[in-house]
């Protein structure tokens, strides 16, 4: 049986790892190629690589920092962020990602994401989705829904995350990394009825995304349906390990990769 | 000396990732979908994301099937990656209608009884006794197809290593100095490195005259 993953995330602003809570306040969090080693070193069993600059000079160094992290490392490295045109998938494809992760753009021209699918394979094609819980109006027992969130979560889209997913699928998304816009950088907990529902909704892999804290979250996320655990926060805060993760979550029998001796420095 | 290898361009795959485990491993693969390159190559690397029809066709339109299947024929240091190992089969269930190098007698079908598809991750890998280069150990994988696990493949002097994700599956396949991996040796990590430092001891060894 496949291993659950857990997948550390750095979000990349003009070369430098960055993080904030709910996509906003970054704050530094270091150099991008170091995190990436000893990440790969504390057992990661892939990379995501966030490009979250703003400007076209900081997006030209993101294809830098994803060439420079893929000489180092020997894990796969998922990439997103600014991907607007197949162009864009394949030019990241060529610095050494492995995944290309569409978000903002697919929103405005779904077929982007059979476009990528086309050329590059269902393998290298991922939906980014960060969703919202929608207010709930009247009706406060009415079942839970969300929606898509754009522009660093600053607008909300109205696009229902559920129905969005399974279109995405269905042109030919291969993955789903779904970030909880509530939860992210919280430490609050993944959204785990946000999971269930896009567990239920497609059969692709799913990526928790916002809000973990401990190996407890991270056992909630899997129990939801979700094939891998993102975090990033903890990880960089020094919370946490992926070692220790990874140990806590074999302790309570989960099934993880986990490598026989600590790690050596090379 | 690390022989001179060379990294097939199929146009439909992603080499950055088994260049850059290569260069860790002290070698600088070549780019080239050059037939005589390939053909005289010390060693060649078929590496494979995208579809199957796709990368027979252009297999073809290059001129690269006979000198790759000569290569695998004669055991000559040879190593195919995920739809690269797929290639080296019959035919895929994922383009019924196109013929592969038929250097491996098995087939090509969709992975069933995996919870979810694709298959990404980490997996375990089983080799048999026979296995020389492969070894127990977990793999990244990134594929809803797979080889038949055929006994025509031992017979043909294949060895074979297997996993199991719904069901088992062809994990690896193994002949002389060819190797052909349903995971991504370059994306495993310690494991994967370790299994491509085998491959280029066997691909030296075989050119220092130890076989032929």
């Amino acid at each position: 049986m496949v291993r659950l993953r857990v997948i550390p995330c750095l979000d990349v602003k003009d070369g430098r790892v960055v993080k904030g809570v709910r996509f906003q306040g970054l704050r530094d969090a270091g150099d991008p190629v170091e995190r990436a080693v000893s990440y790969a070193a504390s057992g990661a069993d892939e990379l995501c690589l966030l490009d979250v600059s703003a400007t076209r000079e900081g997006r030209g160094s993101a294809v830098e920092t994803v060439r420079a992290v893929r000489a180092a490392i020997g894990i796969p490295l998922t990439v997103g962020g600014g991907v607007r045109r197949i162009e864009d998938a394949a030019r990241l494809l060529d610095a050494g990602a492995d995944k290309v992760a569409v978000n903002t753009a697919a929103l405005e021209r779904p077929e982007l994401i059979a476009e990528i699918r086309a050329r590059l394979g269902a393998q290298c094609t991922v939906l980014s989705l960060d969703a919202a819980r929608r207010e709930e109006g009247d009706r406060p027992d009415s079942p839970p829904s969300w929606e898509v969130v754009v522009a660093g979560g600053t607008r909300r889209t109205g696009t229902d995350a559920i129905e969005w997913a399974r279109l995405a699928v269905s042109l030919g998304a291969g993955e789903i990394l779904a970030t909880s816009w509530d939860r992210d950088g919280t430490g609050d907990g993944y959204d785990a009825e946000l999971l269930r529902a896009l567990a239920s909704a497609v059969s692709v892999p799913l990526i928790a995304s916002g809000g973990a804290r401990t190996a407890g979250h991270m056992e909630t996320a899997l129990d939801a349906g979700a094939s891998a655990v993102l975090a990033a926060s903890i990880f960089h805060d020094g919370v946490t390990t992926v070692r220790q993760i990874k140990l806590e979550l074999a302790r309570s029998g989960r099934d993880v990769r986990l490598p026989l001796c600590p790690p050596t420095v090379q | 000396m690390s022989p001179d290898v060379v990294l097939v361009r199929t146009g439909v795959a992603n080499v950055a990732s088994v260049t850059a485990a290569l260069r860790r491993l002290g070698v600088e693969p070549r780019l080239s979908d050059d037939p005589a390159e390939i053909r005289g190559a010390a060693a060649v690397v078929l590496p494979g994301v995208g579809a199957f029809g796709a990368g027979m066709g252009r297999l073809e339109a290059a001129g690269l099937v006979t000198p790759l299947r000569a290569r695998v024929e004669r055991g000559e240091p040879t190593l195919a990656v995920c739809l690269g190992l797929q290639l080296l089969g019959l035919e895929s269930e994922e383009e019924p209608r196109v013929p592969g190098l038929g250097v491996a007698p098995t087939r090509t079908r969709r992975l069933t009884g995996a919870p979810r598809l694709p298959h990404f991750g980490w997996n375990l890998v089983e080799p048999d006794p026979g296995c020389t280069m492969l070894t127990a150990g977990e793999a990244y994988f990134a594929h809803s197809f797979r080889l038949d696990d055929s006994p025509a493949l031992a017979a043909e002097g294949w060895s074979v290593a297997r996993s199991l994700e719904g069901e088992p599956f062809v994990a690896a396949i193994e002949r002389g100095a060819v190797l052909g991996c349903q995971f991504h040796p370059e994306l495993s990590g310690a494991y994967g490195a370790a299994l491509l430092e085998r491959w280029l001891e066997r691909a030296a060894l075989t050119l220092s005259g130890g076989a032929a």
